[in-house]
């Protein structure tokens, strides 16, 4: 065999490389495993309706995070209606009629500069900017995470607009559509599955935010409508964890919120995939 | 026709308007980091402040130097890497060049839910197994500590490492790869004496990456490194990185000491700054 010839010095350090990468991809399948496992374990158990469907009251000293999910439900929605219009008219500012080489690199510049920025600048740029004039409310905190995913919306929608052919515009050109009809009727249509990973990705990041949150949005935990909600301050899952394990000690219900975050984290990585697997597909046919 | 053009011409002003909003968001926070980090920065000195070994900003006597959490934060950075590259790197190379197709996609799987773990998560796992485990292991009053805060930043960065450093070493192309094995290199000298290099601008990228996450963690850091604005001697410490400094006495700050956080983010700023100019520097290579 190839292996006999080898000399020794060699056959060691084959051995040797192997070994290690065995043990790091190991250890990385290992932590993923402990991790899920772990915090469903001390998580679900914690899980009861009550906890789900009641607010916290100091009273009875009973823990509910209702407010805590509505708030949530209410910055991921408030925070995708303002963010897709800017992001998407961004990536078809850039695909589609910017004609200056440099305009496009420096707005490309920035999106990438943007998603450098760690969240909890972003907290406090946030903190100055809307919370010091609106207060401290969940709209406030809408705000300061459609900066954070504009440069995600923006690059799924440029990449898949990247993807409808030139011939199509060409098409509409020649019937002698103008501009921006042949945006709205040729181009838009064919960017939804840009969008939609968009959308995932998106609500991935802001389930998973918590320091651009906490001087944003706040920590109050009282059940509120949409559109009072939004003026309200308001915990997120993820500030509510923070406040519960960090300042109260409740690991309880801290981990009952992991293990809810762990399940939608698994929920959102299977969805993006699954998308991403049906339009290339799609666009293959 | 006039008409329509006019409308054409108003249609590509908003969509140029909303091409621009990233350059505005990037001058505005920019502007707006500069001109509330200044003030602080004039009144206690500019050496005294980036260099002053204390920071005691509630004290009768208010001291405010942030070398304990520069230090800090390029120490734990430091240890993250440390750890994180060899394990993310060995990983990628074998996901890319070794694994079946089922093992990496499942594998892939895995990284992607590390990467989608919300860093609070990582805080409260690490506040009740690591800092624990490190008080018994080491026999330490507090386990909250840099040792801490470096582990679960070196398992937060793993992801980004692995995952850029797949796509580096997937995009080298298959006839450098031949020539060597036909050469009589075997498989895995191949991989670490001919991909391994042929893709290092991206596998750069990635650890260039690591470090910027890795120095812009808040949440996950505060809830393991115990806080405490020491200066990092030992491992085994409770420290404050920059970014607690700011997020751990936001609530409560008013004055000097508000304006003292400020610049402490105007610090961090510039540091993730240089560390995107890097990333920007090998991506750029990594292309061409």
């Amino acid at each position: 065999m190839l292996n006999q010839s080898l000399t020794p010095r060699r056959k060691h350090y084959e051995m040797l490389m192997k070994a290690l990468m065995l043990i790091s991809v190991g250890l990385t399948a290992a932590l993923v495993l402990f991790l899920l496992v772990y915090v469903l374990f001390q998580g679900i158990p914690n899980i009861t309706w009550e906890l789900l469907s009641t607010k916290p009251s100091y009273l009875t000293e009973r823990i509910g995070i209702l407010p805590d999910i509505l708030n949530t439900v209410y910055i991921v929605v408030a925070t995708l209606l303002i963010v897709l219009p800017l992001g998407v008219g961004a990536a078809i500012y850039l695909t589609e009629y910017a004609s200056n080489k440099k305009v496009v690199a420096v707005i490309e510049y920035a999106a990438e500069t943007l998603s450098g920025i760690p969240s909890i600048i972003y907290g406090l740029v946030g903190m100055l900017l809307f919370s010091n004039s609106m207060g401290t409310c969940l709209m406030a905190g809408a705000l300061t995470l459609v900066i954070m995913n504009l440069p995600t919306i923006m690059r799924t929608t440029q990449e898949s607009l990247k993807t409808v052919p030139q011939s199509y515009r060409e098409g509409a050109f020649g019937l002698g559509a103008g501009k921006w009809r042949v945006v709205r009727t040729v181009v838009l249509p064919g960017c939804v599955d840009g969008v939609i990973t968009g959308c995932i990705l998106s609500v991935g990041r802001i389930l998973g935010e918590s320091a651009a949150l906490l001087f944003t949005a706040g920590f109050a935990h009282a059940v509120n409508g949409l559109i009072t909600g939004l003026a309200a301050p308001g915990a997120t899952l993820t500030v509510a964890l923070y406040v519960y394990a960090k300042e109260q000690g409740e690991f309880g219900v801290a981990f009952a919120i992991a293990a809810i975050l762990m399940v939608l984290t698994v929920i959102i990585n299977f969805a993006a995939t699954l998308v991403q697997k049906h339009f290339a597909k799609r666009r293959s046919i | 026709m006039k008409k329509n053009q006019l409308i054409e011409n108003i249609i590509h002003g908003i969509f140029l308007l909303l091409g621009l909003i990233t350059v505005g968001c990037v001058l505005l926070i920019t502007v707006y980091l500069v001109i509330s980090g200044i003030p602080a920065i004039k009144e206690i000195g500019i050496a005294d402040f980036l260099f002053g070994k204390e920071w005691a900003s509630t004290a009768a006597q208010p001291k405010y130097g942030i070398l304990p959490f520069i230090l800090t934060s390029i120490y734990g950075t430091a240890g993250a890497i440390l750890i994180g590259v060899p394990i993310g790197f060995m990983t990628a190379v074998f996901l890319s060049k070794m694994a079946s197709p089922k093992v990496k996609s499942v594998m892939q799987s895995a990284v992607s839910l590390l990467a989608g773990i919300p860093s609070v998560v990582y805080g409260l796992v690490g506040m009740l197994v690591l800092v624990p485990g490190i008080r018994k292991v080491f026999k330490v009053p507090d386990g909250a500590s840099l040792l801490a805060a470096i582990i679960v930043l070196a398992i937060m960065i793993l992801p980004s490492i692995i995952k850029m450093s797949v796509t580096a070493l997937d995009a080298v192309p298959k006839e450098y790869e031949d020539a060597s094995l036909a050469l009589g290199a075997t498989p895995v000298e191949t991989y670490f004496r001919v991909s391994v290099p042929a893709a290092k601008s991206g596998i750069a990228a990635a650890v260039v990456l690591g470090v910027g996450r890795a120095i812009g963690e808040a949440m996950a850091v505060m809830m393991v490194a115990g806080n405490v604005p020491n200066m990092p001697d030992s491992l085994f410490q409770s420290v404050r990185f920059l970014t607690t400094a700011v997020s751990s006495e936001m609530s409560y700050s008013s004055g000097l000491q508000r304006q003292a956080l400020f610049s402490i983010a105007l610090v961090l700023f510039l540091f993730i700054m240089l560390i995107n100019v890097t990333l920007n520097f090998f991506l750029k290579r990594e292309k061409e």
